[in-house]
């Protein structure tokens, strides 16, 4: 596609790239049939061709971002389906999230979407709040009714009815500190311990560590992990983004010089796809570049990583999987084959959701900034896995159960805790 | 931008009331099916033609033939032109819109109505993408068979505006030979169904005149398209070859000898790199062109087929044969195929032909088409429908140089030309559009013209459907 950028323009690096980005576009506007916005809204505005076509329009005047740009930008998933679907290459991701920040740094949002927006940075990334949070959340359930007859109050009613209700586990399985394997060592690798996750749901990390000591791979959770970052990123709040992506660089550093790593184990995909962009994230930061792009290289999702292992068959169950690929997984991370493989080289029968390029609507934050897309993604995607008739859900992303697990009543695990139980583990909870 | 192609002057008394135009269309539609911001109409500006833009006045989503025969009233009543838009995958400008038009799109138009198998038809919204329809009949055993490249995206609103083809269009037949019905809003609002279930209507052949009048005679907002059962089996196969003259031979030989494959695409040297770059699909990369040719039915029959095809193939002195061993191999053949066009924009910018000739010519033609391009100081890629004679040079260029632009522009100009002359025609799928609006002499006389205008004013008597496309802006009759 043509672009009118000036030389002075184009002296801005994240503007240049924007530039070179738009330009491999040729509006062919195939991806408009894979997005979730366009398909659910029906408007090309909340489309990827619309908006970039909208970002670049914004970009080539030089203009601050406006409410109308801002709204449609705000619809983007960020599922990255148009990505997989376009056959020019156009790098959706880095000109969005060029856009986001673009968006934070000229656009004023109103009052209440500004605190919320706050709020939820202030306090996801951090286990301790979010957890305090949660407790909050819990007993103001009742008003979730209230906020949500108040448009711009529903996203506080989404972050109500969200928040789980039953009691949460503490595990102090997360402290810093090495695991040993438990059979002839094969390897070392980190695991990121994440923020939310081990919060709502400390069994996935606990069934990874397991199983991977068990297959002789010493795993060590490195002093000073902390929140990936995808969370703010995803807002365009840059400099917190690459503070978080800075100090986690710093503690795998740390490890890769102590002790080597084979792998950085991820065991959720949204992180995934953020850590596996911190070379790209921090590639203008002459301290950062070098030591970024190899922990991006050494980042792996938990299967992946996994399906390097060649795990023994095991003989069938009689159990039926239906696998729901993440957004993050298959589109952010193009992983689609390792977890089905492994699940049906475990012995279960997997099988595939109509429509499974659609994202569910949890989408990081998503659900609670946009509840009402969100519930109208989460519905076609409940109703296209139970048309499948599983025992259970598999996933990869713990945004993604608690999005469809508010949804059905077939309980949704996570791919690692089947894998965890099939090989030697105990059963999971939620099958109980 | 490119400005070779003018579009009508705006209509300066509708212009000046576009606010009074937006409020009354607020007034009509639900407040989501209405797009006047400016910044919000940019996007809206332009098709897959994207050489060319035209801001429209604005746009609106209707969600049900209602709301379209409302709009269609008031723009009736006040003389604003209408450029009806599918998805926006328009290689020849279809759907770009003009400072005095509102852009009515039909893209919240996406439920499938029914499906009758016992009747073999399938009863959707014109905003339902072509592979939406397949994909809905597929558990019943049955496809829509015209296949667009686009088909993933483009809408069967858009397709009947085009009379679209595709790669299986070679066996079935393209839109108008699997169209079986319509609802269709007239431009003063009046709502008409023509055609139905069954396979000839009694009276005219309205259906026909629709099919392929790119949204001038009104507009379509339910079909009924007959569907086609699934076959046994169906396997494409690669035939490779030293040069693109003995590809283009052994098609005509292939056709002539009264097979007819399902499809037969062929690709240049410079097109099979940008689509193996994009799918990995396994296209042999030395060969100077490739013949994707598929074959279906049981297996018998498409061993009895291959065996002749190949044979005739050995005559042109065929490298390499390699047909796909699975149905993962087989969709990535097809998708490299489909994906063509987009996949070259990760090389150059570029403008689609859409030239139709006879077979017997295709060999000379693509010969021509590399002189044209070389003297014009530009490279072409050939990726086409050759079991139709339907070529699709695409010619690269730099959108942000406009000398080349324009170069890129005339020497598309002339090699539709060269098609015309050598007994073909300037569109096989894509529809005339803006692109090839001004070459419309070279392919008709005066006479034949006048002929297809008068067609056109019976049903727009003042020309406010899509009123730049399709006929030169010279020799029109006077609104």
């Amino acid at each position: 596609m043509q672009t009118s950028f000036t030389a002075e323009q184009l002296a801005d690096p994240q503007v240049a790239e924007s530039e070179k980005i738009l330009r491999r576009c040729v509006h062919c506007g195939f991806c408009t049939a894979t997005c979730p916005t366009y398909v659910t809204l029906g408007n090309e505005l909340d489309s990827p061709r619309g908006r970039i076509y909208l970002i670049k329009d914004m970009l080539e005047n030089g203009r601050a971002a406006d409410a109308e740009v801002v709204t449609h930008i705000d619809r983007c998933l960020s599922c990255l389906a148009c990505v997989t679907t376009c056959p020019s290459g156009v790098d959706y991701m880095h000109l969005v999230d060029h856009a986001r920040v673009h968006i934070e740094k000229t656009y004023r949002r109103p009052l209440i979407d500004r605190m919320i927006r706050n709020v939820l940075a202030g306090v996801l990334p951090y286990p301790k709040r979010f957890r305090t949070a949660l407790a909050l959340a819990k007993v103001s359930r009742p008003l979730a009714p209230f906020f949500d007859r108040l448009s711009p109050l529903k996203p506080l009613a989404a972050m109500l009815q969200l928040a789980p209700t039953g009691a949460l586990r503490r595990s102090d399985s997360m402290q810093p500190g090495s695991r040993a394997p438990e059979a002839e060592r094969r390897g070392r690798v980190a695991i990121l311990s994440g923020c939310a996750q081990p919060v709502l749901d400390p069994g996935i990390n606990e069934a990874t560590i397991r199983l991977l000591t068990r297959l002789g791979i010493e795993v060590v959770v490195p002093e000073g992990e902390g929140c990936c970052g995808a969370l703010v990123h995803h807002m365009g709040k840059e400099d917190p983004a690459l503070g978080f992506a800075r100090s986690n660089v710093d503690a795998w550093t740390r490890e890769i010089e102590a002790g080597g790593l084979d792998a950085i184990i991820i065991t959720t995909s949204g992180c995934g796809t953020t850590v596996k962009d911190y070379g790209h994230m921090l590639r203008l930061d002459p301290h950062y570049a070098k030591k970024a792009a190899h922990v991006s290289a050494l980042a792996k999702d938990v299967t992946e990583y996994l399906a390097t292992l060649d795990l023994p068959k095991l003989n069938s169950r009689e159990l039926t999987v239906t696998y729901h690929s993440a957004c993050s997984m298959q589109h952010g991370q193009k992983i689609t084959m390792a977890p089905k493989n492994l699940l049906k080289n475990a012995g279960f029968v997997v099988r595939d959701p109509p429509e499974g390029h659609l994202c569910c609507g949890s989408a990081g934050t998503y659900n609670i900034m946009q509840p009402e897309i969100s519930q109208q993604l989460k519905a076609r995607k409940v109703k296209n896995i139970e048309a499948t008739r599983p025992d259970l859900i598999a996933t990869g992303n713990i945004g993604c159960m608690t999005q469809i697990g508010t949804g059905t009543s077939i309980p949704i695990v996570h791919t690692i805790e089947l894998l965890d139980w099939a090989y030697g583990g105990p059963k999971p909870a939620k099958l109980h | 931008m490119s400005e070779a192609i003018r579009f009508l002057k705006p209509r300066t008394a509708v212009v000046a009331r576009r606010a009074t135009i937006i409020g009354d269309l607020v007034d009509l539609l639900p407040p989501e099916c209405v797009v006047h911001e400016a910044r919000e109409l940019v996007p809206f500006e332009t098709d897959a033609f994207v050489a060319y833009r035209r801001l429209p006045l604005a746009v609106v989503l209707p969600k049900t033939t209602e709301q379209v025969a409302a709009v269609m009233r008031y723009c009736h009543r006040y003389g604003i032109p209408v450029i009806a838009r599918g998805a926006g995958t328009s290689l020849s400008g279809g759907a770009i819109p003009q400072e005095d038009a509102v852009v009515l799109g039909l893209s919240k138009m996406t439920r499938i109505l029914e499906v009758d198998p016992a009747n073999r038809t399938a009863t959707v919204q014109a905003g339902v993408t072509n592979l939406r329809i397949s994909d809905a009949v597929s558990p019943e055993g049955f496809f829509y068979a015209p296949d667009p490249s686009s088909q993933l995206a483009c809408t069967i609103g858009g397709n009947i505006g085009m009379n679209s083809g595709g790669a299986h269009c070679l066996k079935y037949g393209v839109t108008t030979n699997n169209l079986l019905g319509v609802t269709m809003v007239l431009v003063d609002g009046t709502v008409i169904e023509l055609g139905g279930k069954h396979l000839d209507p009694a009276g005219y052949d309205l259906l026909g005149l629709v099919c392929g009048s790119e949204g001038q005679l009104g507009i379509v907002t339910e079909a009924t398209v007959r569907l086609i059962a699934k076959p046994e089996g169906a396997r494409p196969v690669l035939f490779g070859f030293d040069t693109s003259q003995e590809a283009g031979a052994c098609v005509a030989d292939v056709i002539g000898s009264g097979i007819i494959p399902v499809a037969i695409e062929f690709m240049d040297k410079p097109a099979i790199e940008i689509c193996e770059a994009f799918a990995q699909a396994g296209y042999p990369l030395d060969v100077g062109a490739l013949l994707i040719v598929e074959v279906e039915g049981s297996e018998a029959e498409m061993e009895a087929t291959l065996k002749k095809i190949v044979e005739i193939a050995g005559r042109h002195g065929v490298r390499t044969v390699r047909e796909s061993q699975s149905a993962t191999e087989a969709a990535l053949i097809w998708k490299g195929r489909k994906s063509a066009f987009g996949a070259t924009g990760r090389i150059s910018d570029y403008i689609c032909m859409d030239g139709t000739v006879p077979l017997g010519k295709l060999s000379y033609v693509l010969e021509k088409t590399s002189e044209i391009v070389e003297r014009f100081g530009l490279r072409v890629a050939n990726v086409f429908h050759a079991g139709d004679g339907n070529m699709h040079p695409l010619i690269l260029f730099n959108a942000n140089d406009p000398e080349d632009a324009a170069r890129a522009e005339e020497a598309g100009n002339e090699i539709l030309k060269l098609c015309v002359d050598a007994g073909g025609c300037l569109t096989g799928e894509h529809g005339v559009g803006i692109e090839k609006r001004d070459l419309m002499r070279h392919q008709y006389s005066d006479a034949d013209l006048n002929q297809q205008m008068a067609v056109r004013a019976a049903f727009d008597p003042d020309w406010i459907l899509n009123p730049s496309k399709v006929f030169p802006l010279e020799g029109r009759p006077a609104a």
